[in-house]
């Protein structure tokens, strides 16, 4: 049980990675593509958009699957651990871009008037003013989108990826006790989610006591 | 040149058996898992102890362990303690637990959204507790729970992938067998995400225009 417990836990270590590099590209990523959604030309929002709804509308298998299985015969062959970096950081950016837009729409048009009435550049509206009102209303948010990207890592055991539910997977082959090792492994996921929910309440009751939001 | 770029359509007819097989597993699930998700809300929010402990295990073990997880418990978990449910089952019994789970979140918030002074102006008038749920309480919950539950709908559709893991023949699984055989997984693994996306994005754009419709007088 213990020896389980051990080989399971290695596994922490590739489902923190898949998670964490695909929360931040994402996030990086979602910019830019929240910045088109509101650009001036048909062209680039449309564009924006169908970005935005074709990832939201096909699993997240599929588009792990299209990236690992079938990129090949477009030249692009990936190793399993990139493959999933690369398939959730995509799928992230939209979904970032979404909570990005969320945010933004929450200020009011005063914020946009005011800054060009001092003359500052779009740019530097977006730097100081816009940015750091939008992030402290999104925070929570993204940090709910943080655990279920959490758990749509453990799709990457599909491709191979030797993180915590594929290794759960080979011990339960090895000891046949396939309930304690795949509880076992949830329980981690329970316990990996349990700080970003808590990040998640305490700046939102923070944020909340500040902004006097009901 | 045009064949090339849409050799993959003549897949799609290939997947539809597995699109049954999927639509199937959401129905069944989301038929079973609401009810659940109410039960659960009663028993979270009832006076034993006992019950009100195991419920808020079964929710956030449904909500907190990933959906490929809580299949994998149940299909190669269960024979450990002598029970051997098919892979079509293992997957009924995983989407439901997690559906009532999720749901039950839904339902107690828009129990939660129904302004206190209604319940008030119930006893005021002299109704009784059940008439007060049943009359005041309930109508104007669930006009706000369905476009919620509705969209519980079409991301279980979208779950109902992860089945192929456990070999329920569903889109992915018959996607992988078409790449298995004619080793043009790119094409195959399109006709899926058209599948897909064919069946959420009409779904998703009549959910946004009920909530509009219900959202009226509120």
């Amino acid at each position: 049980m213990i020896e389980s417990l051990r080989y399971i836990a290695i596994g922490i270590g590739a489902t923190l990675t898949i998670t964490s590099s695909a929360f931040v590209i994402g996030a990086i990523l979602g910019l830019p593509l929240a910045a088109l959604r509101r650009s001036q030309f048909m062209v680039l929002r449309a564009m924006a958009r169908v970005y935005v709804e074709l990832v939201r509308s096909v699993p997240p298998l599929v588009w792990l699957f299209l990236v690992f299985f079938g990129l090949p015969q477009a030249g692009v062959s990936l190793v399993p651990l990139a493959a999933a970096i690369l398939t959730f950081s995509l799928i992230a950016a939209a979904y970032m871009s979404e909570i990005y837009r969320g945010g933004l729409a929450a200020l009011g048009r005063g914020q946009w008037e005011a800054s060009s009435a001092v003359g500052l550049s779009p740019l530097d509206t977006a730097r100081f003013i816009l940015g750091p009102q939008v992030f402290r209303v999104v925070g929570p948010t993204m940090a709910t989108y943080g655990i279920g990207l959490l758990k749509d890592s453990a799709l990457a055991s599909t491709i191979g990826v030797v993180e915590i539910t594929f290794r759960a997977g080979a011990e339960a082959q090895r000891t046949g006790s396939g309930l304690t090792v795949f509880l076992t492994a949830g329980i981690f996921y329970l316990l990996l989610s349990l700080p970003l929910a808590l990040a998640s309440r305490r700046v939102d009751s923070r944020l909340r006591a500040r902004y006097s939001i009901a | 040149m045009i064949d090339d770029l849409l050799g993959w359509t003549e897949y799609v007819p290939e997947l539809a058996g597995g699109l049954g097989v999927a639509l199937k597993l959401t129905a069944i699930s989301l038929l079973l898992g609401y009810p659940l998700g109410l039960l659960l809300v009663l028993i979270t929010d009832g006076s034993s102890k006992l019950l009100r402990g195991l419920g808020l295990v079964i929710v956030e073990f449904g909500r907190g362990i990933p959906l490929l997880v809580l299949l994998l418990i149940v299909y190669q978990g269960l024979p450990q303690v002598e029970l051997t449910p098919t892979a079509m089952v293992s997957a009924v019994v995983a989407f439901t637990w997690s559906a009532g789970a999720y749901s039950t979140e839904i339902i107690r918030a828009s129990l939660a959204a129904v302004p206190r002074g209604q319940s008030e102006a119930a006893d005021a008038a002299g109704m009784s507790d059940r008439e007060r749920f049943r009359f005041i309480i309930f109508p104007q919950a669930a006009r706000l729970a369905i476009p919620p539950l509705m969209n519980l709908a079409v991301q279980w559709f979208q779950f109902s992938s992860l089945a192929y893991v456990i070999t329920v023949p569903e889109i992915m699984q018959s996607a992988y067998f078409q790449g298995t055989v004619t080793f043009d997984y790119l094409s195959v693994f399109i006709a899926a995400a058209f599948i897909y996306a064919a069946v959420t994005i009409p779904t998703s754009a009549l959910v946004t225009r009920l909530e509009a419709r219900l959202g009226r007088h509120l």
